[in-house]
């Protein structure tokens, strides 16, 4: 069994900041960590992997520097990691960056069948949710999105069956391998690595490849290759004025004024309220 | 970074002006359709009107009384034209039909703009639609706009966490497809005398061709799970709170109100409160319309999981409290003080309109 898990550095958006002067992102100093909802993925993938002994390959799309990441997956117990990197693919969008890791994944896959592909729900950076369906479209797999757990993964039968969000309710779903997995955060809690995972993180060879090592049509990636552009970037018009500050002399007197305050701020609200 | 659009430069080549319409995939499961399909409906008939087009609603599932009454509110909330695509195999949304129909009447009918939900079916299903159509799609849209010079959608959503909005656009490809959360756009007026045309659509689908069966349906009912995401007041507690027994000041001011309660991110790790009462980025986002936000401070990942709220009320101790920066009242005090005041309060007032009416 082979699983592919696929990963995003980002940057730590607690730690981002706006110049106050020409409004513009601070990324300086701005330190870059595993996408969080990355790790719920990772760490089900690992499960997988200590009930049926899989290989699980982590694989990212990002400049050199997102080695940092893959080495940390490693860390934590995946067996092997790609570094998809090339100038070529600054600029994509999601359609191309499923495109580019569809062509990582291929490949991966002519080497050893790959039977199950993780992605993160989504970014915090890019926040879409958009990749991993983009890959399970285009490698034809079943697509399943939040997930919050995984109830069978029979390897003789290859058949899964998952637990997924969905509005008002879970559904329960029985579907073939091979397939495309998000998981739901908040589903587990990631591993910390043993001593040995994390020497042998260091000392794992990583597999550095560009578009030439992979990809079939270098119109799909990059600028090129992404449908959407972005013509406008702005940051968003702050509060033109802080919170109202609520006066009164006591705890009493303040939850007094306090009520009157949301009842002439939401008056549909209050009515409502007050009619149940 | 630029101010100036530059998408307003392009022109549409002619194969692409055949694509015309502003349609609105509506999610429909169990009979019921998701609020956030009729928003949309409201927001693609503003749309259309600045386009000079109409408005269409793809209807999906299994033909029962259910989907015509689903087809006549779509004509309520402002929809020209339903396309009702009826099959056995569309009861449950499953990805792979569903994308596969969806693919078939986009490319038979041609719209220029396709609006989702940005909820888990929503997203499940646009990012497959967009991937085999090849075209562009934006997530998470918080407003939607038309530039007149050459016909395209002009989708704005927030990035790197809420701290920029961009503005993104899909030029040289159709359709130009959209998400938006529940709760970002108005819920449009209903007229329940407005009429349209019906487009029937049976796909002829075969059980056999659909790898995935749903086994069982587990309501979140059943579960006992918090449902923040449709609650319409939330009081949220956070570290200021102290120590968890001081949790029941918020539950009491939560059942007053018949609120859910919400909590921030250090309080599910600290064993507080499950992970279903957390709000923010790794959370739940909500849009209630009262947030009580009780000894919160108001990090980043809390503030883009609530500030969509109508109304947001925030008491801490601390005056230069970030959250003072966005909430729209204030109480700078304790909130172990002030929630027992604010129960008993409310209580109160509910209590005597109730003896009064």
């Amino acid at each position: 069994m082979h699983i592919v898990v696929c990963i995003k550095q980002v940057p730590d958006s607690a730690q981002i900041r706006i110049h106050p002067v020409t409004n513009t992102i601070m990324r300086q100093g701005v330190p870059a960590i595993i996408n969080p909802f990355d790790l719920f993925s990772l760490e089900e993938a690992l499960r997988i992997k200590d009930r049926t002994g899989a290989k699980v390959t982590v694989l990212t799309m990002g400049p050199p520097m997102a080695e940092a990441s893959l080495r940390k997956a490693l860390s934590f117990g995946a067996d092997a990691a790609v570094l998809l990197t090339d100038r070529k693919f600054a600029g994509s969008d999601t359609l191309a960056t499923s495109y580019a890791l569809t062509s990582a994944i291929k490949k991966l896959h002519e080497e050893d069948p790959v039977d199950l592909v993780f992605c993160g729900k989504q970014t915090v950076d890019g926040d879409t949710a958009q990749v991993g369906p983009g890959i399970a479209t285009r490698l034809g797999l079943q697509q399943l999105t939040y997930i919050s757990r995984i109830e069978d993964v029979d390897v003789e039968a290859r058949t899964i069956t998952v637990h997924r969000r969905s509005e008002g309710g879970v559904q329960v779903l029985k579907t073939a391998l091979p397939c495309m997995i998000t998981m739901l955060e908040g589903t587990n809690t990631i591993r910390f690595g043993t001593m040995d995972d994390l020497f042998r993180a260091a000392r794992t060879p990583l597999r550095q490849w560009g578009k030439d090592d992979c990809v079939e049509d270098e119109t799909k990636v990059g600028l090129k290759g992404s449908p959407t552009v972005v013509s406008k970037v702005f940051v968003p018009k702050p509060k033109a004025e802080k919170a109202k500050i609520i006066e009164g002399d006591s705890p009493a007197a303040l939850a007094a004024a306090a009520i009157d305050t949301i009842f002439a701020a939401q008056p549909k609200l209050a009515a409502e309220l007050l009619a149940r | 970074m630029s101010d100036k659009p530059q998408g307003r430069r392009f022109q549409l080549p002619e194969h692409l002006k055949a694509y015309q319409g502003v349609w609105v995939i509506v999610e429909q499961e169990r009979g019921q359709a998701h609020s956030v399909s009729w928003e949309l409906v409201g927001e693609a008939r503003k749309l259309a009107d600045k386009l000079g087009t109409d408005v269409g609603a793809v209807v999906l599932g299994a033909d029962s009384p259910d989907i015509a009454r689903i087809c006549g509110e779509a004509f309520g909330y402002g929809a020209d034209v339903v396309y009702k695509v009826t099959d056995p195999v569309l009861a449950d949304y499953r990805t792979e039909p569903y994308a596969r129909v969806m693919t078939d009447v986009v490319n038979a009918h041609k719209p220029e703009i396709v609006l989702l939900g940005a909820t888990t079916l929503g997203r499940d299903l646009a990012g497959a639609i967009a991937t085999t159509l090849q075209t562009g799609l934006t997530a998470d849209c918080t407003e939607l706009d038309i530039y007149a010079e050459n016909r395209s959608l002009a989708a704005t959503r927030p990035t790197f966490g809420g701290t920029l909005l961009c503005t993104i656009q899909t030029l040289a490809f159709r359709p130009q497809m959209a998400t938006v959360r529940p709760r970002v756009m108005a819920m449009p007026d209903r007229d329940e005398s407005r009429l349209g045309r019906i487009v029937e659509i049976a796909p002829n689908l075969s059980e056999d061709d659909v790898a995935t069966k749903v086994l069982r349906f587990i309501p979140d009912s059943a579960q006992n799970e918090a449902q923040l995401a449709f609650a319409d007041i939330i009081v949220a507690a956070g570290k200021g709170l102290g120590k968890p027994e001081n949790l029941g000041l918020v539950w009491d001011l939560a059942k007053v109100l018949g609120a859910e309660v919400g909590v921030t991110r250090p309080l599910v790790q600290a064993g507080w409160a499950t992970f279903d009462r957390q709000v923010g980025q790794t959370g739940k986002t909500v849009r209630p319309k009262l947030y009580i936000a009780a000894g919160i401070s108001g990090a980043i990942q809390h503030r883009v999981g609530m500030e969509k709220a109508d109304l947001i009320l925030a008491i801490n101790t601390d005056p230069n409290a970030p959250i003072f920066d966005f909430a729209h009242h204030a109480i700078v005090g304790d909130a172990l003080q002030v929630l027992p005041a604010l129960t008993e309060a409310f209580a109160q007032r509910l209590r005597v309109n109730r003896l009064a009416s």
